[in-house]
């Protein structure tokens, strides 16, 4: 198959860290089946707050999944050459997200076996049958784009002509994925928090910061653990493009706050009165969201400072900053904030259960366990290439 | 030849493998008779021909169930001309009243465990939770 | 013969699309998900909730006492996973926008019964990826609970939170099970469908009949004759966030 076998040869870190992954993700496993068996009763969900730790995820990493954009634009429509090493990792991404996104979806189904129903009785009206199709377009659109430009790569060769304009589409249809995510909720009418166009804006920002957060890290990853270098240039880019996101990201927060805290709207402010500073005795989200406050407050300063953001070690710490930051915003925050209070003025605190905390990690470790099978192909086809 | 008690006793688990169909059923006590679903001592005609009822209840119930839950539409004759009630609990477990002794005969046998019991209420089975 | 491997693979995803593309494109006609039902033409069901009756009677719960029967519907004593298609909410919080420090005392912390609005305008319907929600041309918003998967969507659609999710078996926690009447299993959305099964037997919703009080009144508002028009003529009546574009179909005198 598709140059797999370059995944199975590898050093003991390599398969130490291959292990670990396929252990949690049994472990995973077997929490699900509980969960098939059960029920959702397993989770840390409610009447209330129905949609929790599983949505969050799938909501985060539809944005890490529309990041690849951010290396396919410059590189692909304005020629930005420095980018042009890194763009198969970023698609590689892409992939491993979106199918951590499926799998998200999957494991909040009530009835999963009939998941096919969206498929089988389309709903345009229904923003979930969009997100289900744009999800599988993206996914179908990566993978072809990064086995035909990898396996040309391979044959020394040009990628052939029909795969650019797919790669042209895919720019758009990476927003677009992420529009029909926002679209999920923003078009509400009973979730006041949801209830807001700048959602959509949110949501790109804050995946623009996210994810080539997470690809510097990786590309840091590959630079110290093998023979990948992807060069400093395309590094200090990319932490160019984090640090214009975030700062919007930030910005469009604080639009968001003001409109609710300067209008004064019962409806509007009890969300964010719950998220920072605890409602009707219940402040279960108030340390993470401040905290998201501070990484994300922090992480600017450094990206602000272009002498600290070209120092490596710096620009880790403050990659991961950022990332986590934007987890915990966009993940916990958003999700939970918006359904509470619920529409009948319930304050019901949701804390994830163990089974379910298991069940996100697993896929987490799929997600990884993705991402390092793609990117040793990768990697091994650009060393067999480069020996020769 | 130094691994050959490695090599036996793969080459042991290995038939087992292979025979196990016989050894197991022979253990459990399956034997090739088929199913007897017991019929309903009153009633002799059922809402389709019995040859139909064999091969396609299923896509009956299936149309069933969507005509009444998506069409309202819960009026129902049949080719002899008798009017029904589309309706698992109130027209077939009417007359096919003992689930254990008629549908599950079949189903066990078949090895299919429909999920329609996991909502409709078989009358003789309130006790248990419907399988 | 000899065919090119591309040869092939291009001839195969030109018959898979040849083979699929009227399907498709039957989806996206915007044919109605169904076709409309056999109801009397033009019969729109509604109810009008009389807050004073329903007070005047106490602590009474007939009404849901008489739809949980009549439905099946679990009592969970876990309140995070209850199920409920109607209930006792206080007035404040199903009418938050008349939130007032100085209520009259009628209905100081006093309850009003809560169910599905079963909308004009649905947003759980506009949300629900497989039509297992819908609405009916004679007004009711219907379920079917063999093609929910569980999405939860049209609950958090719900501005009024009417719906209630099966984190897990219902039947153990039902105490007397209603033969005639299916249960859900685990994993699917539920709520009040107006006792459809009943109207099409010409009987009135189970709480209705169970109410004491006569506080609760079912009609069709396309009839201008009916009980509900009109007490909608003599009463002044509120309906529960009228200002999200919902328009539901409980209206109550309070």
């Amino acid at each position: 198959m598709f140059m797999f076998e370059k995944a199975v040869v590898g050093s003991r870190r390599y398969w130490a860290w291959v292990l670990g992954l396929l252990v949690i993700m049994g472990l995973a496993f077997l929490a699900y089946l509980r969960q098939l068996s059960v029920g959702l009763a397993i989770t840390g969900l409610s009447r209330d707050v129905t949609w929790g730790l599983y949505i969050a995820q799938f909501t985060f990493l539809v944005g890490v999944a529309a990041s690849a954009v951010m290396v396919v634009l410059p590189y692909y429509l304005h020629d930005f050459k420095a980018f042009g090493r890194i763009t198969i990792l970023g698609e590689f991404l892409a992939i491993s997200a979106v199918t951590m996104c499926m799998l998200f979806i999957f494991v909040d189904m009530g009835q999963p076996m009939r998941v096919l129903n969206v498929m089988l009785y389309p709903t345009p009206n229904s923003m979930m049958f969009w997100d289900m199709v744009s999800l599988a377009g993206y996914l179908g659109l990566n993978a072809v784009i990064a086995l035909v430009t990898l396996g040309a790569e391979r044959k020394r060769m040009a990628p052939p002509t029909w795969v650019k304009p797919l790669i042209i589409l895919s720019i758009p249809w990476a927003v677009s994925i992420h529009t029909v995510t926002a679209f999920l909720y923003n078009g509400l009418p009973g979730r006041s928090f949801w209830l807001t166009a700048i959602l959509a804006p949110r949501f790109l920002a804050s995946a623009f910061a996210a994810g080539p957060a997470l690809l510097i890290l990786l590309c840091l990853v590959l630079r110290r653990l093998t023979s990948f270098d992807a060069g400093r240039e395309p590094v200090r880019k990319l932490a160019v493009i984090v640090t214009y996101a975030m700062l919007l990201n930030v910005f469009f927060i604080l639009l968001e706050l003001f409109t609710a805290l300067y209008s004064q709207i019962p409806e509007h402010v009890e969300h964010f009165e719950y998220l920072y500073l605890g409602l009707h005795g219940q402040a279960t989200l108030v340390p993470w969201m401040w905290t998201s406050s501070v990484l994300a407050v922090a992480s600017l300063v450094v990206l602000l400072v272009p002498a600290l953001r070209r120092r490596e070690s710096w620009l880790a710490v403050t990659c991961a900053m950022v990332f986590a930051s934007l987890w915990i915003d966009k993940g916990l925050g958003l999700i939970v904030g918006g359904f509470v209070p619920s529409p009948l003025g319930a304050v019901t605190s949701y804390v994830p259960s163990v089974p379910e905390v298991l069940i996100v990690l697993g896929i987490w470790a799929l997600g990884f366990l993705m991402v390092t099978v793609f990117y040793k192909i990768a990697l091994s086809v650009r060393e067999e290439v480069a020996a020769s | 030849m130094r691994d050959r008690h490695v090599i036996i006793a793969a080459l042991v688990v290995f038939v087992g493998l292979l025979t196990f169909p016989i050894w197991y059923a022979r253990a459990a006590g399956t034997t090739a008779r088929g199913p007897e679903p017991k019929l309903p001592a009153t009633e002799k005609t059922c809402v389709m021909p019995v040859e139909y009822m064999r091969a396609s209840h299923m896509a009956l119930l299936l149309t069933w169930r969507d005509d009444v839950v998506r069409r309202q539409d819960r009026a129902y004759v049949s080719p002899d001309g008798k009017a029904y009630t589309k309706s698992l609990t109130g027209t077939c477990l009417r007359c096919h009243a003992n689930k254990a002794e008629f549908c599950d005969r079949c189903h066990t046998y078949a090895g299919v465990t429909p999920y329609c019991w996991d909502c409709h209420v078989a009358p003789a089975s309130l006790k248990g939770s419907g399988t | 013969m000899s065919v090119s491997r591309r040869a092939f693979l291009g001839t195969a995803g030109l018959s898979a699309l040849g083979l699929t593309s009227k399907t498709a494109l039957d989806a996206f006609a915007l044919q109605p998900p169904h076709e409309p039902a056999p109801a009397p033409a033009g019969t729109r069901w509604a109810m009008v909730i009389d807050s004073k009756k329903c007070l005047e009677a106490g602590d009474c719960t007939k009404c849901l006492d008489a739809c949980h029967r009549t439905h099946n519907v679990p009592a969970i004593a876990n309140r995070a996973h209850e199920v409920k298609w109607i209930w006792k909410e206080p007035f404040e919080h199903a009418f938050p926008s008349l939130q007032t420090d100085y209520p009259p005392d009628a209905l100081r912390d006093k309850p009003v019964m809560v169910l599905c609005n079963h909308c004009d305008n649905p947003p759980c319907v506009r949300v629900c990826p497989t039509q297992a929600t819908w609405k009916r041309s004679d007004g009711i918003v219907m379920m079917d609970w063999h093609r929910c998967i569980g999405c939860r969507y049209c609950v958090a659609g719900c501005p009024y939170g009417s719906r209630s999710f099966n984190w897990s078996d219902p039947r153990p926690s039902i105490a007397q099970i209603t033969p005639d009447f299916p249960t859900r299993s685990k994993g699917v959305v539920e709520k009040c469908t107006f006792c459809e099964e009943r109207l099409a037997k010409g009987e009135p919703p189970a709480c209705v009949a169970a109410c004491q009080a006569k506080a609760l009144v079912f009609g069709n508002l396309n009839d201008p004759e009916s009980d509900v028009r009109s007490l909608l003529r003599s009463h002044f009546t509120i309906r529960r966030k009228p200002e999200l574009g919902t328009r539901p179909a409980i209206y109550y005198i309070v």
